[in-house]
C-alpha cells in the first residue's frame, strides 16, 4: 500500500563541506536560501509551509563551524556546535558558567543534542500569530495580532514594542552579552564581526527579522574574551514548566566585586522585549554600590522604567524587577514567621 | 538521493527524497515501525532514536543528514529473544500502558545509562525531560529505568 502523507514542499538540499563553500552558494542563492542548522526553529517553518525557499543549504557536513577551541584570547565556539556541547564542556563551565547554565536550560536533551548555538542565536520569535502564517507586521501585513483587544498576549513584549510586540526567545542571547562576545559574520565580500549586543535589532530597525543577519550572510563562530571569564555569575529563567517553554524572562549577569562593591558589572535580560536587553542604566547606577539587597531593589526598579504592559502580560513587570534584583542583590532565603 | 547508513547493524543504501524526514524513513523506507511519530514538532520525543550513540528527534532531522552515521532504533535493543535489561525494566515495573511512548522512553535512557551507569532519580527524570507519556505516568517508567541501571551494573561486573 503506498504511503499518503502530508510532506514538507519540495527545495533543493545544497549540502557544502566547508564554510567557503557555504558562503559561495549563499552569498549566489541569496534569499532563495534557508540555512539549516539544528533545523529546531527551521523545521517548523517549513513544515507549516509559511516558509517556502527554493534552496535548503545543510550545514551539518561543514565540520569546521563546530567545535570549542581555547584561544589567547578567549573561547571560540563554531556556530554550528551543539548546545549539549556548551553545556557540558569543562572550559566553559568553569570559565563562563553563566553560559553553561543559559545552555543547559533551553528545551529538552535531545533538543539540546541537536540544536547549535549559531541557530539558537538566529532563531525566530515564536509569537504565534505571527508562526501561525498571520498576515501581521513582522509578515509584512499592516496589523499586529497580538496587540489588539482580543490579542493573547501573555508571553509578548513590555519593553521596546514598535507595531509589533513579539520577543527574542533565546536563552544563551543574554549570556552571551554579559560576557561581551564577539559574532562572526561571513558574508560573500568580507567578514565581519560584531559585538553580541548589536546582532540584535528590535522592529523599530527592521520588522522583519530579529539580528542583523542578511539574506547570503554565514553566521561562523562566537568569540568570549576572558574579560569576564570566572567572575561572579547569575542567570536564572522562568518559565511555565520546566522542559520544553521558552523563557517568559530570563537574565543573565556577570561582576567583579572589590572591597564589597560592585567593581564591573554587565545584566542583561530576554524575552522582554524583540532583542535581549542590556540593562546599562543598571550597570552604571550599581557600580560602587554593595551587592546587597537595597542594591538590588534599587537596580530591580530602574530595569523596569518605561515598561509598558500589555492585556495579559502585565505580570512580566514584577517579575522583571525580582529577577535583576536577585542577578544584581543575591537570592535571599525565605523568612518563616 | 543516495542514503547510505547503518541501523542496528545493518548497512542499507537507498534513492530518498531530501525532504524526507528520518522518521519517515526509518518507518516507511526500513520498515522499522517501532520508532512512533506524536507530534511532529520536535516536542513528545516518541520519534526518539540514536545517532551515534546519541538520542535525537528523527522528526526533526532529514532523512539525507543522517548518511554515513549508524543509527539505533527499539528494533536493535534486543538480541534475539533476549530482551534488552531497560525492556525487561519496563516490562517488570509496568513502565507502560499503551505503549505509544515506550520506544522513546527506552531509546533517550538507553543514551543516559551509556554515559552514567548509575543515575540518580533526579538524573533519570531530567534526562527524559524532552519525553512525553500521556498514560503510565512517570513513576513506573523512572522504576524501569532504575531497574535497567542495577541490572546492567551487575551484569558488567559478573
Ligand atoms: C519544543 C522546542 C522548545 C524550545 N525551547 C527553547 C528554549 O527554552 N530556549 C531557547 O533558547 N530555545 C528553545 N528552542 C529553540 C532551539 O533550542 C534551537 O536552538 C533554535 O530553534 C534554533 O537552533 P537550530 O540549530 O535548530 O537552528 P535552525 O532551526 O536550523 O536555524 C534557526 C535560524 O537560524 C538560521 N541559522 C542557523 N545557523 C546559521 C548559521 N550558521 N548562519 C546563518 N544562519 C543560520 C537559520 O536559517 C534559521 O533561520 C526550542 C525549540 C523547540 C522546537
Ligand atoms: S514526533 Fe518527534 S518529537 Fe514528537
Ligand atoms: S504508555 Fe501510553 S503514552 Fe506512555
Amino acid at each position: 500500500m503506498a504511503v499518503i502523507r502530508d510532506v514538507m514542499p519540495s527545495f533543493d538540499l545544497l549540502q557544502p563541506n566547508s564554510a567557503d563553500e557555504a558562503r559561495n552558494i549563499l552569498a549566489q542563492r541569496g534569499s532563495d536560501a534557508w540555512v539549516l542548522a539544528g533545523g529546531l526553529d527551521s523545521f517548523d517553518w517549513l513544515k507549516d509551509r509559511i516558509k517556502r525557499p527554493k534552496v535548503v543549504v545543510d550545514l551539518s557536513g561543514v565540520d569546521e563551524l563546530r567545535g570549542i577551541r581555547v584561544k589567547s584570547d578567549g573561547v571560540e565556539i563554531g556556530a554550528m556546535t551543539t548546545l549539549t556541547e556548551v553545556a557540558q564542556n569543562p572550559v566553559i563551565r568553569e570559565n563562563y558558567g553563566v553560559l553553561a547554565d543559559a545552555a543547559s536550560m533551553v528545551a529538552s536533551p535531545q533538543i539540546r543534542n541537536q540544536g547549535t548555538i549559531g541557530g539558537n542565536l538566529s532563531q525566530d520569535t515564536r509569537c504565534w500569530y505571527y508562526r501561525a502564517g498571520w498576515p501581521c507586521y513582522r509578515a509584512g501585513g499592516n496589523i499586529c495580532y497580538a496587540d489588539t483587544p482580543e490579542g493573547r498576549n501573555r508571553e509578548h513584549a513590555i519593553l521596546g514594542a514598535d507595531r509589533c510586540v513579539a520577543v527574542n526567545p533565546s536563552d544563551t542571547a543574554p549570556a552571551f552579552i554579559v560576557l561581551d562576545a564577539k559574532f562572526v559574520i561571513r558574508s560573500r565580500k568580507d567578514e565581519r564581526v560584531i559585538d553580541a549586543e548589536d546582532y540584535f535589532i528590535g522592529p523599530d530597525v527592521d520588522i522583519t527579522r530579529l539580528h542583523v543577519l542578511q539574506p547570503g550572510e554565514l553566521f561562523t563562530a562566537v568569540r568570549i574574551p576572558f574579560t569576564w571569564a570566572s567572575s561572579r555569575f547569575y542567570f536564572e529563567k522562568i518559565r511555565d514548566r520546566n522542559v520544553w517553554d521558552f523563557p517568559l524572562l530570563n537574565v543573565a549577569s556577570a561582576m567583579f566585586v572589590s572591597n564589597g562593591r560592585i567593581d564591573r558589572v554587565r545584566i542583561a535580560v530576554n524575552a522582554a522585549a524583540a532583542r535581549p536587553l542590556r540593562l546599562k542604566s543598571v550597570e552604571r547606577a550599581v557600580r560602587g554600590m554593595p551587592p546587597d539587597a537595597a542594591t538590588g531593589e534599587m537596580a530591580g526598579k530602574r530595569a523596569v522604567q518605561g515598561a509598558v504592559p500589555l492585556q495579559f502580560n502585565a505580570y512580566k513587570i514584577p517579575l522583571m524587577r525580582n529577577l535583576v534584583k536577585r542577578a544584581i542583590g543575591g537570592v535571599e532565603e525565605a523568612k518563616w514567621a | 538521493m543516495l542514503l547510505n547508513l547503518t541501523i542496528n547493524g545493518e548497512q542499507r543504501s537507498d534513492n530518498v527524497d531530501p525532504r524526507m524526514l528520518l522518521v519517515h524513513y526509518i518507518r516507511d523506507i526500513a520498515n522499522l515501525t517501532g520508532t512512533h511519530v506524536g507530534c511532529e514538532t520536535s516536542i513528545c520525543g516518541a520519534c526518539t532514536v540514536l545517532i551515534n550513540g546519541s538520542a535525537v528527534k528523527s522528526c526533526t532531522i532529514l532523512a539525507v543528514q543522517a548518511d554515513g552515521t549508524k543509527i539505533t532504533t527499539i528494533e536493535g535493543m534486543a538480541e534475539g529473544d533476549r530482551l534488552h535489561p531497560l525492556q525487561e525494566g519496563f516490562w517488570e515495573e509496568h513502565g507502560l500502558q499503551c505503549g505509544y511512548c515506550t520506544p522513546g522512553m527506552i531509546m533517550t535512557a538507553a543514551d543516559l545509562l551509556a554515559r552514567n551507569s548509575n543515575p540518580t532519580e533526579a538524573e533519570i527524570r531530567e534526562a527524559l525531560e524532552g519525553n512525553l507519556c500521556r498514560c503510565t505516568g512517570y513513576q513506573h517508567i523512572v522504576k524501569a529505568i532504575q531497574f535497567a541501571a542495577a541490572k546492567m551494573r551487575t551484569s558488567k561486573a559478573a
